[in-house]
């Protein structure tokens, strides 16, 4: 039995239209399943950490790089050096292009934010505070020489650095077919 | 001698007849000898969890960083959950399932969580397809495994949600070109990923060849991006955010960039994996003997179907058409085979993949005049293995020398 051989003996009520439109070859899918449970602003506020390239994200905060040495030394120079010459871990600290470090490859200064602030120190991550996250941020940056000894790096003056790497990133320009690309 | 006669009173009678006939003897009545004890005692019971026989010990490679398939112990195009490539960026976390939620917000109508029960309540969909790390090649020395070479690839019979389903649940606006996947491992993995892909194929998957996913590979929850670099395909999926923008990551920015051309440019958001191919027997460590043999290997490719594999005995200069096994899977791993008598001396054996785009394989010279001689990810040249005189294969590193 289906529904258009029904309509089509001539009954065309509206019901019968809509059973018809219902019997075609797709199974009826809701416009939403109603799953899932409304996110709070506070829920979405512990997780929503990432910072953009625009600084979107960077939170209050403050540091020079004379306030990032001491935290580099003690969080991060047994992996990366005392001088981020790289160790372990790789270098940070160098214009050279065989070892791509935030000098020579690193496209955005907010993105070290980011990343140090979710994923280092490697032993206990997510635990520097935002004024420590700044601090390493600036003794980076001018270990790097990108930024002065005494410039401050907040949420204002972070997205403001132009990173040497800045206009050597390209998109992907491989499509497929015989070229090699 | 009666069916009831002790098992060693045969033996004896073995032994004498195996000493007297001598060594070349003694292996078929090693198998005859096995073949009638097998039947002399019941067996094992069922039980809970069947394990691999005693004499099957395939494992993985690991390193501090990833984990490699054996991907010369494997046959066909599956690969067992537990053999499965990993690579990860923080370690594995625990996660219970019951504390498990994925946030979706930024640019949608109605920012929500979903528990692992909610996802699983989704219409669901089962997908082959390969994963690939783009960091997936050793040149290494002439006594490399396949696994070795590269096995960061694996295939899987992934089951989840199309992630358009749950894009369309929550609101989506329309104005969003980028989303951001993040993990929930001590490396907190994110990666920007273009909106088009979530329209596409992607998927948030919760099985793997039928069962829970594998810990390293994402349990309870995460991304796959069919035919993408495996990393984009972030595990412990734990929030989506839509974006009118990319997030820039370390994980795309520092990392998965590769240098390419003369004037120092980066290559960005190189996602889709090319076309590749490698022969799994025979390889290092074999050693053939003269006759028939199978050259079996894997071809495929992240833009879609695998339309024919090429094998060569006589490092490139004749190719021939090697069989597929039907069927072949859009971006999945194709299994190919292709007879061959070997009678003696050197060869070096090849194999070179096409896809449906028409893109042939490249050699390693080709990739890179390509790119310049910093290329550093999405290396899929030809590789080949050598045989010698003597039958010994070993891999042929003279093929990827700069």
């Amino acid at each position: 039995m289906n529904a258009t051989r029904t309509a089509a003996a001539g009954l065309t009520t509206g019901w019968l239209i809509a059973v018809a439109a219902q019997a075609g070859a797709q199974p009826a899918k809701p416009e939403r399943f109603g799953l899932g449970r409304p996110a709070t602003e506070a829920e979405i506020a512990v997780l929503d950490i990432d910072v953009g390239p625009d600084g979107a994200g960077l939170p209050i905060g403050q540091g020079r790089a004379g306030d990032g040495a001491p935290v580099w030394a003690q969080a991060c120079a047994v992996c990366h050096g005392a001088a981020g010459e790289g160790g372990t871990a790789g270098p940070v600290v160098g214009r050279g292009q065989d070892r791509p470090t935030v000098g020579s490859y690193w496209p955005y200064a907010t993105t070290l934010w980011d990343y140090i602030n979710r994923a280092m120190p490697r032993n206990r991550p997510g635990t520097l505070t935002a004024h420590e996250v700044y601090g390493l941020v600036a003794w980076i940056l001018a270990a790097n020489e990108i930024i002065g000894e005494a410039d401050v790096m907040d949420a204002e003056t972070l997205p403001a650095v132009l990173m040497p790497a800045r206009d050597q990133f390209v998109p992907d320009d491989r499509r497929g077919g015989p070229e090699v690309r | 001698m009666s069916k009831n006669s002790p098992p060693t009173s045969r033996l004896s009678r073995r032994e004498l007849i195996a000493g007297t006939l001598g060594a070349v003897a003694a292996a078929p009545l090693a198998a005859q000898q096995q073949a009638v004890e097998t039947t002399r005692r019941p067996g094992r019971g069922p039980n809970e969890l069947d394990q691999r026989s005693p004499f099957v010990t395939p494992r993985r490679d690991p390193s501090p960083t990833s984990s490699r398939t054996p991907l010369q112990d494997l046959q066909g195009t599956i690969t067992p959950a537990d053999l499965h490539f990993e690579r990860h960026h923080g370690g594995v976390p625990e996660i219970d399932p019951d504390r498990y939620e994925l946030l979706v917000h930024g640019m949608v109508d109605r920012p929500t969580v979903f528990t692992l029960a909610d996802l699983k309540r989704f219409p669901a969909v089962s997908r082959i397809c390969f994963l690939e790390c783009s960091g997936n090649l050793r040149r290494g020395s002439a006594e490399t495994l396949p696994q070795m070479v590269c096995g960061l690839t694996s295939q899987t019979e992934w089951t989840g949600v199309m992630l358009s389903t749950v894009l369309n649940e929550v609101g989506a606006h329309r104005g969003a070109t980028w989303f951001l996947a993040e993990g929930q491992d001590a490396a907190v993995m994110t990666r920007s990923v273009p909106i088009d892909k979530a329209y596409d194929d992607a998927m948030i998957v919760y099985a793997q060849n039928g069962d829970a996913l594998m810990p390293g590979n994402g349990y309870p929850a995460r991304l796959l991006l069919p035919g993408w670099e495996g990393n984009a395909s972030v595990k412990w999926l734990r929030r989506i955010e839509l974006s009118d923008r990319s997030f820039m990551t370390r994980e795309e920015t520092s990392r998965y960039s590769e240098p390419v051309g003369e004037e120092g440019q980066i290559r960005q958001f190189s996602f889709v994996m090319d076309a590749r191919s490698i022969i799994t027997e025979p390889a290092y460590p074999t050693t053939l003997e003269p006759g028939w043999h199978e050259i079996r290997g894997l071809a495929w490719s992240g833009r879609g179907l695998i339309t024919r594999v090429e094998v060569s005995v006589d490092g490139g200069a004749n190719w021939d058409g090697a069989e597929l096994q039907a069927p072949v899977l859009p971006k999945a791993h194709a299994r190919f085979r292709h007879p061959w008598h070997w009678e003696g001396g050197t060869a070096e054996i090849m194999s070179r993949a096409t896809d449906e785009t028409g893109y042939v394989q490249p050699s390693w010279e080709a990739l890179r005049t390509a790119r310049g001689p910093r290329t550093r990810y999405h290396q899929n040249p030809v590789t080949s293995w050598t045989v010698g005189d003597d039958g010994r294969v070993l891999f042929g590193v003279e093929r990827l020398r700069s």
